[in-house]
């Protein structure tokens, strides 16, 4: 395990030493100085978004489940949780957590300190439960949006709830959902910026420093650019897994539904 | 911490943060209207020049637009607010004036969100304006109306009912991104917590306020789309 972690930052690195070196010849004397920090940044944005998304998947996957259930003791609860959560802005959640639940220091919250007292943790926790709330609306969208038919005809073979999730809504839900999913990773990736906020060095938080030192705008433009690369990326890997995902029948048949 | 001590921290008046919180709100509402405002207006520009038949034009607007939607909105807002200053000066240099003026905290942030706006809602504009069926303006066309009574009379009524679940989204985006313009100092709600809970210590109580606040606002905002969109619906059977 330790000898994972260290393999991992060492190809981190070396991935920023090469790239810094390869850009240096082309790129203004500004930028060469810097780009270690932004790399060091561009690699914690990239950190906190694939464990975000990952992890608030998992759990919007929950969250769904029991918005969509028919028990109102399950349903109530997952619909409050995406309410406000999709009502408040990030950077509120952020500050609620981080400063507002950090403030009652070790002996308001005992174990749970070290976990509160770390920005990166505060934030991964936030980004989390943030994108949880949306992709479960989204999903939901995907779910309600199949043919009643299916569900019961389903029914009449006799799958039990499980089984109708797993074979026939869940691989449909998740075709249908998918562009919109994608989005909402792009608008994470985005988001995940505020962490600068509570003292994460990410892309941001880097980019910010930077400029504190020199107050040249061009600093903002590299940061700007580096974001874009990451959409660019991003949006390829999300369309490869579109593709992939693909089952040429029931998309013709999804595009002839549209006008 | 006892609820008679929330209730003081909270209250109206000289002892209290209620009001500092309420006026923040006050601010919070003006920003996102305004930016509303003009964000439109851009939109409106951006979509013209997206679906103008001219290249340059629309490879300008397809830049701007891809850079906007794959930039973080915090940068956006930051690069304007420092931006904004040093054209400015830039612009007074130039006449051979040493400036002291800097650009008010509301402006700079209107400025940024706005541009961050106006992005999204070219879009949805665009995807109004190409969801009025071809039928209905070949017809328009053929009873002899001119291109701008087409746009007037036939499109442009539509485009309103395809537009609004879009730019009703985006409104609630735009309202929940205003507490960005607490990094840059403007004493809207989120820094009217930050105050607050800087003076008394309890930033617990003052940013939950602040995200309650925030979630009627969203609440509100939600009743208002969906009364709008029964009205920009009637008539058609859903």
């Amino acid at each position: 395990m330790f000898d994972l972690v260290q393999t991992y930052l060492n190809l981190k690195i070396a991935a920023s030493d090469s790239i810094c070196s390869a850009l240096s010849p082309i790129s203004p004397e500004l930028f060469v100085n810097a780009c270690p920090r932004f790399f060091d940044g561009f690699f914690v944005t990239i950190e906190l978004l694939l464990l975000s998304s990952v992890l608030g998947f998992l759990i919007a996957l929950a969250v769904v489940l029991a918005r969509v259930s028919p028990n109102r003791f399950l349903s109530i609860p997952a619909h409050a949780y995406i309410y406000v959560f999709r009502g408040t802005p990030l950077l509120v959640q952020l500050w609620v957590l981080y400063y507002g639940l950090g403030s009652m220091g070790a002996e308001g919250l005992g174990p749970l300190w070290p976990f509160f007292k770390e920005g990166w943790w505060v934030g991964l926790l936030t980004l989390t439960l943030n994108t949880a709330a949306y992709v479960a609306e989204i999903l939901r969208g995907g779910i309600e949006n199949l043919p009643h038919g299916q569900v019961e005809a389903a029914q009449a073979c006799g799958m039990t709830w499980s089984q109708r999730m797993r074979r026939i809504i869940f691989p449909q839900a998740i075709r249908i959902a998918w562009p919109a999913y994608g989005n909402e990773v792009i608008l994470l990736m985005k988001a995940s910026a505020l962490v600068s906020t509570i003292t994460v060095m990410d892309l941001m938080g880097q980019t910010r420093t930077i400029f504190s030192r020199s107050y040249d705008l061009s600093i903002f433009l590299y940061g700007a650019i580096l974001y874009l690369v990451l959409a660019g990326l991003l949006t390829l890997g999300l369309r490869l897994v579109e593709a992939r995902m693909a089952i040429p029948s029931f998309t013709q048949a999804k595009s002839s539904r549209q006008p | 911490m006892n609820n008679e001590s929330v209730f003081s921290l909270l209250a109206f008046g000289d002892t209290g943060w209620g009001d500092d919180l309420l006026a923040g709100a006050w601010i919070t509402i003006q920003l996102a209207a305004v930016s509303l405002v003009c964000g439109l207006a851009l939109g409106l520009l951006l979509a013209g020049g997206r679906l103008s038949p001219w290249r340059p034009l629309n490879w300008l607007t397809n830049t701007y637009i891809v850079f906007i939607r794959g930039t973080p909105e915090f940068l956006v807002l930051l690069l304007v607010f420092f931006g904004l200053d040093l054209v400015v000066h830039k612009i007074a240099s130039s006449f051979g004036v040493q400036s002291y003026f800097e650009v008010p905290k509301f402006t700079a942030a209107v400025a940024g969100l706005s541009l961050i706006f106006s992005a999204y809602a070219s879009e949805v504009f665009r995807g109004a304006y190409l969801a009025v069926p071809t039928g209905q303006i070949e017809a328009a066309t053929a009873t002899g109306m001119s291109p701008m009574q087409v746009f007037r009379r036939v499109r442009l009524p539509q485009m309103w009912r395809f537009a609004l679940p879009g730019l009703a989204n985006l409104w609630m985006v735009l309202l929940k991104d205003t507490s960005l313009a607490a990094v840059i100092a403007l004493d809207e709600l989120l820094r009217q917590a930050k105050v607050a809970s800087e003076a008394t210590l309890q930033p617990l109580v003052f940013y939950v306020s602040a995200g309650v606040i925030y979630l009627v606002l969203t609440a509100i905002s939600d009743l208002a789309r969906h009364r709008l969109e029964l009205g920009a619906r009637r008539g058609f059977a859903r």
